[in-house]
């Protein structure tokens, strides 16, 4: 028992071992990534073309909905904890994290949780529909009744990210092998442990907030209708106070995975790593004071708009501070174009016009253009697909040969790359255009001028889409079939401890702590 | 088929067209161009400025972006691994970190200028020559203009687009979605303040060309204003999800002449009068059917047929409601039946109407009850909601 895993399906529950988790916790992921594309699918079918062709719009507001919520909660933020849980103990010369049982208990939380949520689509009234943001009232007095399963689902979802987090911050303060000091952790376990406190301290604001919807839908009170005397407003404050900083805890552990990345494929060291630590930690301090430009157009008086427009516009300069260290860290280098650092360059490149267009939006004047238009849509999916999603998946080509043993097949990988990047620019750049001309977001069906950058959007849509049936394709062949790769050291630059065991490694590694240099 | 084939061409062909619309940014007026690109600078001092300070900042990200690819993509080329070359090792430079620091900063500073200028115009509400109190409801909007001397005049502004359109049933009308029964009218050069609420759940009333945008919410009254300085019709959505409909409740704004404003104004307010005398008035029952008859062809027609043998709608000809309790068929009328196409009318016609079709529906289509709905009868069951 305690050299390799227990045998069949009581492995798989009853794991503590870190891989263990972070291989339920990718596979988890991957399968509501699938989940929440196959609902955008539906979504860019119906706006394929003006009129209703194939769904009502009330089940057309579950979709969009449902799709946020998955991509959100149930893709994105699990594939980083996931990444997390097989990459930390490694990086820092750790057995396994520091709570292996919480461990296990806040990933098998999710499943269920997941099962639930996606069961309210079949239930009476329907799944929910008030979308990712869930606006009061329409999510309280005008919410269908399986709103009640939303906020069960959000609270367990919560647990299961204030587990985790806890877990690594445990780990990374009191696990690390004797000399990795903190300025010498690789920039993955940095951006991972800033994270973990951003995720502590906004996750129970989020439990808070569902359980004063809780009260209001159930308990008679009013904390959020303005005729028992609430306050409508109050409910996006204490959203976007967890929102804003939620957008950080999705790209953070990018950042950090793009930063392990284009050091190894240029054959030279991070540019300025201690900025880059230090520009992290001061986005995710800023993170905390931006919330409310997601609300310019709710009414505040003019000098809380100003505070908030100039504290957002702060939060390029370190965020431009990153990429102009990953392009340096490129320049002079030794460059070659392995699958991972071709997803890592195009993060870095779709990233930066994420950011680009992060800087409009925080004009708040500009933003009354802006706002709740096809253009923030464009804004986010630049930032979270082409950001967290690209960066996610340069980190699975990219560690996979570590993790299996096996390579995956490199022609098949940057097919994907390319198809993707097609794929995603066709869907999103378009939906810049029909924002500024005025297309308001989460609607099913659009006046006419829209029409060809939508179906050209949908088009692009598609593209992607069958792009992750190419990674999902090539992960398995690559675990079934894949060309033993026989060395440590997958990747010819590549530094940190997790290159020094074999591949795949042992099950527990690191059992007497490696030295540091 | 034919007009399908027409838009993929159109597809292949949109790099060339998108440059051309870049370079010839029309004003969003009458005919919204359908390659549009960018935001347009609309029909407002107000609307320029914010344009003005969207095309500012797009230039300051293309030029930074130019200079930041270029010198990625040169490194892509230039640095690839050959034998002959080994990499570079340097790792910091204090120089370079404070510059790129430092400089980002000052061009942020630089764009706050213009940004906080135009907001400040912007929530400069002084001055209004006249008030509209916008109302949301799921899913239309109620347009009210503060009279300080006497009645205010409202109305409701619902969609006009049929159902037949949006299910591809009939072909879609040049406004496909952004037309509506009723228009909000203003005068042209004159500073409108509108005061925006909600009856319900959020909503945001939004009109690219005027750069209004405000939430709507319950509870609360927003401020905004407007002055429009080119005649024209200008339309516009919701912008907040408000349910169902959400894309169902657009926003026309018809800017007049002053003078054309004024009339209209006055043609309102003396319709209000007539409805009220109306109310208070005893109708015989062939008086309301003939009324009903007209109600009945504009607003029912379309979903429960000529004949009341119903389409869309259930049949009205012998139907359980029509030949039942009168309070069933003035609550489904005026409430609507939830979560199917009968809408609520209670919003949508004045009391004398709605006394009227219901009379009709009751004795039309071989119904013959004989009994008839007065409208201080449809006042009253309003009341006692
Ligand atoms: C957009 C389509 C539509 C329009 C327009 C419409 N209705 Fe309806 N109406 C319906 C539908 C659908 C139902 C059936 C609702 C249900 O399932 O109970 C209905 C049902 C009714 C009923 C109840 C019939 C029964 O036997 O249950 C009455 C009464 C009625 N409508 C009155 C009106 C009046 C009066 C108007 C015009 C002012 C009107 N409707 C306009 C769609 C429409
Ligand atoms: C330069 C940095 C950034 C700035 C200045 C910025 C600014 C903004 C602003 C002002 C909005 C509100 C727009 C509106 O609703 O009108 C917004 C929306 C959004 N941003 Fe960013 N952003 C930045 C980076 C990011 C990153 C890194 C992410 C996540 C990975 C992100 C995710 C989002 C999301 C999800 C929304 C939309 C939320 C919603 O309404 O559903 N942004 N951003
Ligand atoms: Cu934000
Ligand atoms: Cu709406």
């Amino acid at each position: 028992m305690a050299h390799g895993p227990a045998k069949g399906l009581s492995r798989w529950l009853l794991t503590t071992n870190h891989k263990d988790i972070g291989t339920l916790y990718l596979w988890f992921s991957f399968t509501m990534f699938l989940l929440g594309g196959f609902f955008a699918m539906i979504i860019r079918a119906e706006l394929f073309q003006p009129g209703l062709q194939l769904v009502e719009p009330e089940f057309f507001n579950q979709m969009t909905t449902m799709h946020g919520l998955v991509m959100v909660f149930g893709a994105i933020m699990p594939s980083f904890v996931g990444l997390a849980n097989w990459m930390i103990p490694m990086m820092i010369g750790a057995p396994d994290m520091a709570l292996p049982r919480m461990n296990n208990w806040s990933f098998w939380i999710l499943p269920p949780t997941f099962l639930m949520l996606a069961s309210t689509l079949f239930m009476e009234g329907g799944a929910p529909n008030f979308g990712w943001t869930f606006y009061a009232p329409l999510s309280t007095t005008y919410a269908p009744s399986t709103v009640t399963y939303f906020i069960f689902g959000v609270h367990l979802m919560g647990l299961s990210s204030i587990m985790g987090s806890i877990n690594i911050i445990a780990t990374v303060v009191n696990m690390r092998a004797p000399g990795m000091t903190y300025m010498k952790m690789p920039m993955f376990v940095w951006t991972w442990l800033i994270t973990a406190f951003l995720l502590v301290a906004v996750m129970p604001v989020l439990a808070g907030l569902v359980t004063m919807m809780l009260m209001d839908v159930h308990f008679g009170t009013s904390f959020f209708s303005a005729a028992g005397g609430g306050d409508p407003v109050l409910f996006q404050h204490i959203f976007w106070f967890f929102g804003h900083p939620e957008v950080y805890i999705i790209i953070l552990p990018g950042f950090g995975v793009v930063s392990q990345i284009i050091p190894t494929f240029s054959r030279k060291p991070l540019f300025g790593y201690d900025s880059m630590v230090y520009a992290t930690a001061s986005i995710a301090f800023l993170s905390f004071i931006v919330w409310a430009h997601h609300m310019y157009t709710v009414g505040m008086p003019i000098a809380g708009e100003l505070f908030f427009m100039y504290a957002t516009m702060l939060i390029a300069v370190p965020t431009g501070v990153k990429v102009f260290n990953w392009i340096t860290t490129m320049w002079r280098g030794s460059l070659t174009f392995e699958t991972p650092m071709l997803f890592a360059i195009g993060f870095v490149f779709l990233f930066t016009i994420g950011g680009f267009t992060g800087v409009m939006l925080a004009l708040a004047p500009a933003d009354f253009q802006y706002h709740d238009s096809y253009f923030v849509v464009a804004h986010f999916h630049y930032v979270m697909v082409a950001g967290a999603v690209f960066s996610m998946t340069a980190a699975v080509y990219y560690w996979l040969p570590k993790w299996t043993g096996k390579m995956y097949n490199e022609s098949m990988g940057k097919a994907q790359f390319w198809v993707s990047f097609v794929g995603f620019n066709l869907t999103f750049f378009p939906q810049h255009f029909v924002g500024l001309a005025g297309m308001p977001r989460r609607i099913p069906d659009y006046a006419l001028q829209f029409t060809d950058f939508n179906m050209m959007s949908s088009i692009g849509a598609f593209i992607y889409g069958a792009s992750q049936l190419f990674f999902l394709f090539n992960v398995i062949r690559t675990i079934i079939a894949g060309e033993p790769v026989n060395r440590d050291k997958v990747w010819e630059g590549a530094e940190g401890l997790e290159w020094t065991v074999s591949s795949p490694p042992p099950y527990h590694t690191f059992t007497t702590p490696p030295p540091v240099k | 088929m034919h007009s399908q084939a027409k838009r993929l061409l159109k597809l292949a062909l949109s790099p060339v067209l998108l440059l051309l619309s870049f370079l010839s940014t029309g004003v969003w007026a009458e005919e919204a161009p359908r390659w549009q690109v960018n935001m347009s600078p609309g029909v407002t001092e107000v609307g320029a400025k914010i344009y003005d300070l969207h095309m500012t900042v797009i230039w300051i990200c293309v030029v930074i972006g130019v200079v930041v690819f270029a010198i990625m993509f040169y490194s892509i080329l230039a640095h690839r691994k050959s034998p002959d070359r080994e990499p570079a090792q340097f790792h910091e430079s204090t120089t370079v970190e404070i510059a790129w620091t430092v400089i980002p900063f000052i061009i942020l500073v630089v764009m706050a200028f213009p940004a906080t200028t135009t907001l400040i115009d912007i929530y400069n509400t002084d001055d209004a020559e006249m008030d509209i109190l916008i109302t949301g409801y799921q899913w239309k909007w109620k347009y009210e203009y503060i009279n300080p001397e006497g009645e205010n005049v409202k109305f409701f502004s619902n969609l006009r687009t049929g159902k037949t359109e949006i299910y591809n049933e009939d072909d879609k009308g040049e406004h496909y979605l952004l037309e509506v029964d009723e228009p909000m009218v203003i005068p042209v050069n004159t500073k409108v303040r509108f005061l925006v609420t909600a009856n319900d759940v959020i909503h945001s009333w939004w009109v690219p060309a005027l750069a209004v945008k405000k939430d709507a919410i319950p509870g609360f009254i927003n401020e905004a204003w407007t002055e429009v300085n080119q005649l024209g019709v200008y339309r516009g959505q919701c912008a907040e999800l408000c349910g169902r409909d959400h894309g169902f409740m657009p926003i026309v704004v018809n800017v007049v002449e002053r003078e054309e404003y004024d009339n209209w104004l006055a043609e309102k307010a003396a319709d209000a009068v007539k409805i009220k005398e109306l109310m208070a008035q005893e109708f015989t029952l062939d008086e309301l059917a003939a009324r009903g008859k007209d109600v009945y062809m504009r607003s029912c027609v379309a979903c429960h047929g000529v004949n009341g043998e119903g389409g869309v709608g259930k049949a009205i000809a012998g139907s359980a409601v029509a030949t039942g309790d009168i309070a069933t068929h003035l609550e489904i009328t005026i409430n609507g039946v939830p979560g199917t196409a009968m809408q609520a009318f209670g919003g949508q016609l004045n009391d004398v109407d709605l006394a009227a079709v219901v009379t009709y529906q009751r004795n039309a289509f071989g119904n013959n009850m004989g009994d008839k709905v007065q409208p201080i009868d449809v006042y009253q069951f309003k009341q006692g909601q």
